[in-house]
C-alpha cells in the first residue's frame, strides 16, 4: 500500500509543533514520545502500521478548535481517529501528522426523551450511548459488530451500519445534528433537535466523508423506544440460490425484518467448531428476526416460515424463548472470531444487488479455488452487504499480497453487478485505490471539489479515500507551500 | 422551454447555457428561479424495478404517478409519502421524481421512516458546467465515497440537474387506522404525540389539527394494527376523548395533512416551520394574530398561514430551526427570502460548494437564495 512521503519541511517543525500544542492542551494529552505514538500507528486493519508524529487527545470543542487551527497554520496533517476500529485503515497515520484522538470527550450532553433525541460528545463508543437511554426503554439503533469499542465520531466518519440497519438505516438516517471543526479551527453548528436541517444537506455529506471535512466533536442522535420483543427463525438451505431466492421473496411479501443474515457453509463449519451453536449440516442459512408483541412475532414469523417452506428448507427453527434466540443467534455473532481461529483473514464488504446473491456467491467460490485461497461469506441479506472472509496466512510470504489481489476481483465483480465497494466500513486506503473502479474521473473530481471547500489545503485525512493520483494535484499544492 | 431527452443533451444545454436557467421537473412546487426553463420532463421512465430488492430507478422527470403506479402493482410504495404542493399552491403540471429529489419533499411518515433523502440510494446529475455525475448507486448500504446523493436532495436544482435517481421502496402495509385524541391545545396535543411516538408501538403519523385534535396512524397487518391501536389508547386516554379512524378515513385525513388541505384556497402566505416537536407550542403561542397553523411530525413540522408579507422569522426569533417561505407573491418572497439565512460560517460552506458546482451561477440562482 503506497502511502505519501512524509514532508520533511513538518518534520523539522516537529518541535515547534508540540510546543504550541503544549500551549492549548495539559501536557498528558499531548504525545510526541517516539515510543508512545507507537500505540497509535494503526486501526483494525492492522497489516498496515505508521506511527504518527504527535498524538493529541483535546477534551472539548474548544481544544479541539485550537489543536486544528495550530495544525493549519504550521501545515501539519490531521488524521482524526475514534476508537481505532476502523477495517478500512480510515484512521491509518502519517509519519508526518498529528493523530487527533477523541477519546477523551466522551460525555452525554442531553437527553431529552420528550423529542426522542440524545446529544453526546463523539468520544463515546457507540454501545454507551445506547447505556445512557436504555434503563428508560430507549435505544440508539445503528449497531456496527463494533459497538462496544467504536466511537460516534468514527460511526460519522464511516456512516456505519450495522445487522439491524434493514429496518432501522445507518448512521446517516439517525444523525440530526453536529458541531464541526473544520481544518482551520472554525467551529460550525449544523442540524440539531429538528428533523431536517435547513439549507443544503451538508449534515449528509459530513455523514461518511472519513474524516476528511472536519473533526465531528459533538452529535445529535435520534433515539428510539426499543421494541416490545424481538425473535429469530434459523433456516437452512441446500443450495445458496435458494437461500437468496427465500430472502427475495420475503421482501416482496410485506414483511420487513429487522435483520436478515446469511452464512454459507464454510462459515457454518467453522462456527460450529468454533461455538457449537447446533446449526444445520447445509449450504446456506439463513437467521431472520422479527419485532413486536409475542402475538405479533408469532404471526410474522409464521408468515415467514411459509414462505421458507416453499423453497425446501433442510431446516426451519423458530425461536419461542429468549434463550433460544440467544442459541440461534450464537454462532453467527462469533464467526468472525471463527474465522480468525483457522487463520488470519481479510474481510471485505462490498454490496451487492439482492439479485445478485446466488451469481456472486458463485463466482466468489470459482474465484477462491482459482486463488487456492478459502472464503466464507457471513453478512447482511437483506440488503446486499457481503461480508466474504477471505482466509490466508500472514507468516507465508506473498499470501497477503494474492489475498489483497483476490479481494480487489472480488470488489471489481460487486461493482460489475450494479453494487458498490463498501456498504459500511468505508474507503479508507485499503479501497481508496479501487474507486477508478466505481467512479470515473468527473465522479471523482465532484466529491474532492467538496473537500476543496472544507479543507482547501487538504490536511486532514489526506491520503485517503481517494485514489492518491486523483488527490495528488491537490496535496500537492499545501506540500509547495511550504 | 428547453426539455432535453437525454442526459448528454441536458449536459450540452447546460454548458451553452449563456444566462440564468430555471430548473424544473414539473414545475409544480413552485422553487424554480428566473430565467429560461430548463425542464426535466423529457427524461423519464422506470429503467429497473426490483421489488425483491426493493429498489426502484427512474429518469427524473418521471412522473411520481407513474412511479406510484408501479409498485402499487407490487405492493410496495415510496414510505417517505411525498407531499403533492399543487393544490396548495394553485399549481398545474405533472409532479415529478427530480422535483420530488431535489426539494427532499417528505410527508407525514417522514418521523417514522425517514425523508426522500433518506430513501435517495443514487444519482446521476449534470452539475453547472455541464459536467455529468454520479454518485451511489443503486444498493442499500453504499458508503464509497462521499454522499453526493444527500447533499443533492434538498439542493434545489441550485448544484445541478438530476438526470436519474435510484431510491429505495417499502412494502405497503395491509391496512392503517389511526386515533383522533380530542386535545385543543398544542401543548396538550404535542404531549399527547410525544408520549405515543416514544412508544413501541411505532407511529407513523403524528399530526396536530387543532379544528379535530391530535391524531396518531398505525400501519401494518390488519391483527398487529388492532392491537397497536388499542395499546395506544391505554396509554392516551388521560389525554382527551379518543375517536378512532378506519382505514378510509385514516388515507382521507392523512392525505389532507401531507398536502396541507386546510390552507388550500385560503388567502394568505403559507410558511413551513421546523422546529425541535417540544418547541412547537411555544412557537404557536408566538404567532402573529390570524395566524392559523397545523403541526405534523409530532409537533417538530408547523403548517403557518399568515397575512400576506408578514416576516414570520422575524415575530419568531430567535427560534432553533428554519423557517422556509413556501407560498407567497414574488415581491415577497424576494423581500423575505424564501430560505432562513444561515450562520456565517454555515452560510461560507454553502456558498463554497455552490461555487464548485455552478461557478457561473446560473442554476436556478432567481428564487430560491436566502435572505
Amino acid at each position: 500500500m503506497e502511502m505519501p512521503i512524509p514532508n520533511p519541511a513538518v518534520l523539522a517543525r516537529k518541535d515547534r509543533v508540540v510546543a504550541r500544542l503544549l500551549q492549548v492542551l495539559p501536557s498528558d494529552a499531548v504525545i510526541s514520545d517516539v515510543a508512545e505514538t507507537r500505540a497509535y500507528e494503526c486501526d483494525a486493519l492492522t497489516a498496515y502500521k505508521c506511527a504518527p508524529m504527535v498524538a493529541v487527545l483535546p477534551a472539548s470543542t474548544r481544544e479541539v478548535s485550537d489543536v486544528l487551527r495550530i495544525c493549519h497554520e504550521e501545515g501539519v496533517p490531521v488524521v482524526p481517529r475514534g476508537s481505532g476500529t476502523s477495517l478500512a485503515g480510515g484512521a491509518l497515520p502519517t509519519a508526518d501528522c498529528v493523530i487527533l484522538g477523541v477519546a477523551r470527550m466522551n460525555d452525554v450532553i442531553e437527553t431529552d426523551y420528550a423529542n426522542r433525541i440524545i446529544r453526546v460528545q463523539t468520544g463515546r463508543t457507540n454501545l454507551s450511548v445506547t447505556g445512557a437511554v436504555e434503563e428508560d426503554g430507549f435505544f440508539y439503533a445503528p449497531d456496527p459488530s463494533s459497538q462496544l469499542a467504536c466511537a460516534i465520531a468514527g460511526n460519522i466518519a464511516m456512516n456505519s451500519g450495522g445487522a439491524h440497519c434493514l429496518k432501522y438505516g445507518v448512521t446517516t438516517n439517525n444523525l440530526m445534528g453536529v458541531t464541526l471543526v473544520q481544518m482551520d479551527g472554525t467551529v460550525v453548528e449544523i442540524g440539531g433537535g429538528y428533523l431536517d436541517a435547513g439549507g443544503l444537506d451538508l449534515l449528509g455529506v459530513i455523514c461518511g466523508s472519513e474524516g476528511q471535512l472536519g473533526v465531528v466533536t459533538e452529535a445529535t442522535l435520534r433515539i428510539l423506544h426499543k421494541p416490545e420483543g424481538a425473535r429469530p427463525v434459523l433456516m437452512g438451505f441446500d443450495d445458496n440460490e435458494v437461500a437468496g431466492a427465500c430472502v427475495s421473496d420475503i421482501i416482496k411479501a410485506g414483511v420487513l425484518p429487522v435483520a436478515i443474515e446469511f452464512m454459507d457453509r464454510p462459515c457454518i463449519e467453522a462456527t460450529e467448531a468454533f461455538a457449537g451453536a447446533g446449526y444445520p449440516d447445509c449450504e446456506a442459512l439463513l437467521i431472520v428476526e422479527v419485532e413486536g408483541s409475542d402475538a405479533e412475532i408469532d404471526d410474522q414469523l409464521a408468515r415467514i416460515m411459509e414462505i421458507a417452506r416453499r423453497h425446501n428448507p433442510v431446516e426451519l427453527r423458530e425461536s419461542k424463548s429468549p434463550e433460544e434466540s440467544a442459541r440461534i443467534w450464537l454462532g453467527r455473532k462469533s464467526a468472525f472470531g471463527a474465522m480468525g481461529q483457522i487463520n488470519d483473514y481479510m474481510c471485505l464488504d462490498g454490496t451487492i444487488p439482492v439479485s445478485s446473491l446466488p451469481f456472486v456467491l458463485r463466482r466468489i467460490g470459482e474465484m477462491s479455488a482459482e486463488y487456492g485461497l478459502r472464503v466464507g461469506n457471513v453478512f447482511h441479506a437483506g440488503d446486499g452487504n457481503m461480508h466474504p472472509l477471505i482466509l490466508f496466512d500472514a507468516n507465508k510470504p506473498g499470501d497477503l499480497e494474492l489475498c489483497e489481489t483476490f479481494g480487489a476481483e472480488v470488489l471489481k465483480l460487486c461493482v460489475e453487478v450494479g453494487g458498490c465497494l463498501t456498504g459500511e466500513h468505508g474507503v479508507g486506503i485499503e479501497k481508496r485505490d479501487l474507486m477508478h473502479v466505481q467512479y470515473n474521473k468527473d465522479d471523482l473530481e465532484a466529491q474532492m471539489a467538496v473537500k476543496d471547500v472544507f479543507d482547501p489545503q487538504w490536511l486532514l485525512n489526506p491520503a485517503k479515500v481517494f485514489p492518491l493520483d486523483a488527490s495528488d494535484a491537490r496535496r500537492r499544492i499545501e506540500m509547495a507551500a511550504q | 422551454m428547453m426539455t432535453p431527452q437525454s442526459e448528454k443533451e441536458l449536459a450540452g444545454m447546460i454548458a451553452g447555457a449563456t444566462g440564468p436557467l430555471a430548473v424544473q421537473g414539473g414545475g409544480t412546487r413552485g422553487f424554480a428561479g428566473a430565467g429560461d426553463v430548463l425542464c426535466s420532463a423529457g427524461l423519464a421512465g422506470i429503467t429497473l424495478y426490483e421489488p425483491g430488492a426493493l429498489t426502484l430507478v427512474a429518469g427524473a422527470g418521471t412522473p411520481v404517478t407513474e412511479i406510484e403506479a408501479a409498485l402499487a402493482a407490487e405492493h410496495q410504495r415510496l414510505a417517505f409519502e411525498p407531499m403533492d404542493h399543487r393544490a396548495l399552491l394553485d399549481t398545474t403540471g405533472t409532479p415529478t421524481i427530480g422535483g420530488v429529489m431535489a426539494a427532499n419533499v417528505s410527508g407525514p411518515r417522514r418521523i417514522a421512516v425517514g425523508a426522500a433523502r433518506d430513501f435517495a440510494l443514487g444519482v446521476r446529475f449534470v452539475d453547472g458546467t455541464g459536467r455529468i455525475v454520479k454518485n451511489g448507486g443503486r444498493v442499500m448500504k453504499n458508503v464509497t465515497g462521499y454522499d453526493l446523493v444527500k447533499l443533492m436532495c434538498g439542493s434545489f436544482g441550485t448544484l445541478g440537474v438530476l438526470s436519474e435517481i435510484s431510491m429505495k421502496v417499502l412494502p405497503a402495509p395491509e391496512t392503517e387506522a389511526s386515533l383522533v385524541i380530542g386535545t385543543e391545545l398544542a401543548e396538550q396535543a404535542v404531549a399527547a404525540l410525544s408520549r405515543a411516538l416514544g412508544s413501541p408501538f411505532e407511529v407513523t403519523g403524528a399530526a396536530f389539527l387543532p379544528d379535530r385534535g391530535a391524531v396518531v396512524r398505525i400501519e401494518g397487518f390488519e391483527t398487529s394494527v388492532a392491537y397497536r391501536l388499542g395499546a395506544l389508547e391505554g396509554i392516551l386516554s388521560g389525554f382527551g376523548e379518543i375517536e378512532r379512524l378506519n382505514a378510509d378515513a385514516s388515507h382521507a385525513l392523512w392525505r389532507g395533512v401531507r398536502d396541507v388541505q386546510p390552507f388550500v384556497g385560503r388567502a394568505g402566505d403559507v410558511w413551513r416551520v421546523s422546529v425541535k416537536p417540544g418547541d412547537a407550542p411555544g412557537i404557536v403561542a408566538a404567532l402573529p394574530e390570524g395566524a392559523d397553523y397545523m403541526l405534523d411530525w409530532g409537533g417538530g413540522l408547523i403548517w403557518v398561514l399568515c397575512a400576506a408579507g408578514t416576516d414570520l422569522r422575524a415575530k419568531l426569533a430567535p427560534f432553533a430551526g428554519h423557517a422556509t417561505l413556501v407560498r407567497a407573491d414574488a415581491g415577497v418572497r424576494a423581500r423575505l427570502g424564501v430560505f432562513q439565512p444561515e450562520a456565517p460560517a454555515l452560510a461560507a460552506l454553502t456558498q463554497g460548494v455552490r461555487a464548485r458546482f455552478d461557478p457561473r451561477g446560473v442554476l436556478n440562482g432567481g428564487g430560491v437564495k436566502a435572505a
